[in-house]
């Protein structure tokens, strides 16, 4: 039983699709729209559903080499080439060479007088011509209920797009309708939807006056697909669709480091850096040098010959260098040699998915090993916190896939909660997070700089006081007071306390020194006397010894004399022992 | 199929006929056939004489369909005189059929209804 169920979806063949071919729909559709089979695209105006339709006729002929008809209700040919020659799309050079077939159906109230019983042969007719014309494997109707505006008898027209509909099915074309979106309804006619395999919906919304394209798959009979919302962007490529999840975090990885910029900073890495391609954020409050640090960054890279892309979301790029050169990081230059760019704008300008079509633009024009974001706070103005969050992990994906390193400072509030927590929790999508702070003591403010996390490599776990100075950025020295770390004004304090002790000590220990030395030679002193004392008395032992020893050889030569004079008897106890 | 020039002695203008009529049909189809048959009898009823009729069969010429911009069929188009009106279905409609070609029921023949 359970194998069986296990077994079977793999077994079973997957329904037939045919790919688009625009950016990031097929992998929401899991492949594409369902082949052979009618697919409505809804939605108000303004959505891009035109576009979406001739883009998809468009691909197919470029990319699957499948010729398509568009039928257009409402605008002539010549008005959609012209609409879509921007996006690069040469319709009236695939039309002669016989991959495309646009046929403008004029449908006009005034013209038409219903005089009886009627079907629309008359366009499956015009629709089956142009299919075989060009062997169509694809065809986009853009708008059907224009119809409903020309033809006032209704059943007819609804039974007609039925036949339609079933008509398409069996000449085996993938087809396209679009349709304008209804009042509670997907479309209009509440017609299309029903008829239709797989329902896309697309949705133009503004919220706090910015505009968002959104994506919804509504329907996919016989199909599993994406059923969320994904932003989508009408790029100068076409439509991009941009799922959340389009990354299976599959990215390849890099082992080289780039420096941070500041070699204290470095230091404090494991490995001396960030991994290149990895995501870097830098949280603080306000006035916690953050952009400082990301042009140190954005310098570094430069000067090793890389590029860098630097978004400035608060100041001028003239302001941004000036301020820059007071710390002597001198971005100018590498502006000049075409290694930097800047790129500012206020983020209200545009919506967020426009920051990040000009992001995707700009990365894939300029191709930069770095990019920098300063700061991704101010983008929170343009849109809510889950828009910026799906943004900013779209943008992260983005990055990390073309192996570039980002660079995000972003702005937190302190005091309110948890400084460390960023409002837009992307801190849990970058790879290194430092926190920079206002340490504020007895009437000062000192800068703190700790690393928060860093993925895949060991990091310092101390909070170092960092000072910006003409020469740039400085991380100080680590000092010690009796409380933990020191800072400020305390940390020169506690400086010049410990010199004084040192002093102090030093002293002491010199005093020592000569105490010491005066002890020793009155040692050595003693020792000499002791010396002398123990030689005088060596001396009288020595001669003391020296006449006993000459009085002892005297008594024995005396003694041998005698000895010689009077020799001894033999002894008497030997003779009687041997008798018995 | 059923091109009707008349005599010149009718018509000044001599530039052809009075009424030029263009009707798309598909095939044999009920519609069609009715069509053909309601056009048939209003010519001849109202116009004898004075019309020229060119009845087409799209499925034989698809791509006129297209050319001539068709949707519903069966289509007459009025091309003469005045200004070109469609008349999309099967013309079983009398009264607006002859309000679209311009033709007053009265002066053509007794009986129009």
């Amino acid at each position: 039983m359970q194998e069986n169920t296990l077994s079977k979806p793999a077994a079973l063949p997957q329904l037939p699709k045919s790919p688009t071919g625009i950016e990031g729909l097929d992998e929401i559709t899991e492949g594409g729209l369902p082949k052979g089979r009618p697919t409505l695209i809804c939605g108000s105006a303004g959505c891009g559903k035109t576009l979406m339709g001739i883009e998809f006729l468009v691909r197919g002929i470029q990319e699957y080499d499948e010729p398509g008809v568009l039928m257009a209700f409402e605008e002539t040919g010549e008005e959609l080439a012209a609409n879509v020659a921007s996006l690069g799309f040469d319709l009236k050079d695939l039309q002669e060479r016989k991959m495309l077939r646009v046929d403008h159906v004029h449908v006009d109230r005034s013209e038409i007088e219903e005089t009886g019983e009627y079907d629309l042969e008359g366009l499956f007719i015009r629709l089956g011509y142009a299919i075989d014309a060009i062997g169509a494997k694809r065809v986009v109707l853009d708008t059907i209920e224009s119809l409903f505006s020309g033809f006032p008898n209704q059943a007819v027209l609804r039974s007609e797009i039925r036949r339609l509909f079933r008509w398409l099915k069996d000449r085996g074309v993938t087809t396209v309708i679009t349709a304008e979106r209804g009042d509670g309804t997907l479309t209009r006619q509440g017609l299309e939807e029903y008829v239709s395999d797989c329902v896309i919906l697309l949705d133009n919304r503004v919220i706090d006056q910015i505009t968002t394209r959104r994506l919804r798959i509504v329907k996919y009979r016989g199909s599993t697909h994406g059923t969320n919302e994904y932003p989508y962007l009408i790029t100068e490529d076409g439509i991009s669709v941009l799922p959340v999840t389009s990354l299976r975090l599959e990215h390849q990885v890099s082992n080289n480091i780039v420096s941070s910029g500041i070699p204290a900073l470095d230091e404090m890495f494991g490995r001396r850096g960030f991994y290149q391609g990895s995501s870097v954020l830098i949280t603080g409050t306000a006035g916690t040098a953050k952009t400082t640090l990301a042009s140190a960054f954005a310098e570094k890279i430069c000067q090793t010959g890389q590029r860098c892309l630097f978004f400035a979301f608060e100041e001028s790029p003239q302001q941004l260098i000036r301020n820059m050169s007071s710390v002597s990081i001198d971005l100018e230059k590498h502006v000049r040699e075409n290694r930097l760019r800047i790129e500012a704008s206020r983020p209200t300008l545009n919506g967020l998915e426009q920051h990040l079509v000009t992001l995707h633009r700009l990365v894939k024009e300029f191709k930069p090993d770095a990019v920098v974001i300063d700061p991704i706070t101010n983008l929170i103005t343009v849109g809510n916190l889950s828009e910026v969050r799906s943004m900013l992990t779209r943008l992260i994906d983005f990055l990390k896939v073309s192996g570039i390193t980002a660079f995000f400072t972003a702005l937190v509030n302190g005091g309110v909660g948890r400084a460390e927590m960023t409002e837009e929790g992307v801190s849990s999508l970058v790879d290194t997070w430092i926190s920079v702070r206002d340490l504020e003591g007895i009437g000062e403010r000192n800068r703190g700089l700790s690393i928060l996390k860093s993925r895949g490599m060991a990091h310092s776990n101390q909070v170092r006081e960092f000072i910006v100075t003409d020469h740039g950025i400085e991380l100080l020295d680590v000092v010690l007071g009796p409380t933990g770390i020191v800072t400020g004004a305390g940390r020169l304090t506690q400086q010049l306390e410990e010199r004084a002790q040192a002093l102090a000590a030093q002293q002491e220990a010199e005093r020592r020194d000569r105490e010491l030395e005066r002890r020793r030679r009155m040692l050595e002193a003693n020792i000499a006397n002791l010396r002398t004392e123990f030689e005088s008395v060596e001396e009288e032992l020595r001669q003391i010894s020296t006449h006993e020893q000459t009085r002892h050889e005297a008594l024995v030569s005396g003694k041998q004399r005698i000895t010689s004079a009077n020799p001894p008897a033999p002894k008497a106890p030997d003779s009687g022992e041997t008798g018995k | 199929m059923e091109p009707e020039p008349f005599p010149e002695f009718l018509d000044p203008a001599a530039n052809g006929p009075e009424y030029v009529l263009h009707l798309y049909i598909t095939g044999a189809t009920v519609n069609s056939t009715r069509a053909v048959r309601n056009i048939k009898d209003i010519c001849e009823q109202y116009l004898k004489g004075r019309y020229e009729l060119l009845i087409v069969d799209i499925f034989q010429q698809p791509e006129l369909a297209q050319q001539e911009d068709l949707i519903g069929v069966p289509t007459l188009i009025k091309l003469k005189p005045g200004l070109v009106r469609r008349l999309v279905g099967d013309l079983s409609n009398r009264d607006r059929v002859l309000k679209a070609l311009g033709i007053e029921p009265a002066d053509g023949a007794p009986g129009h209804e």
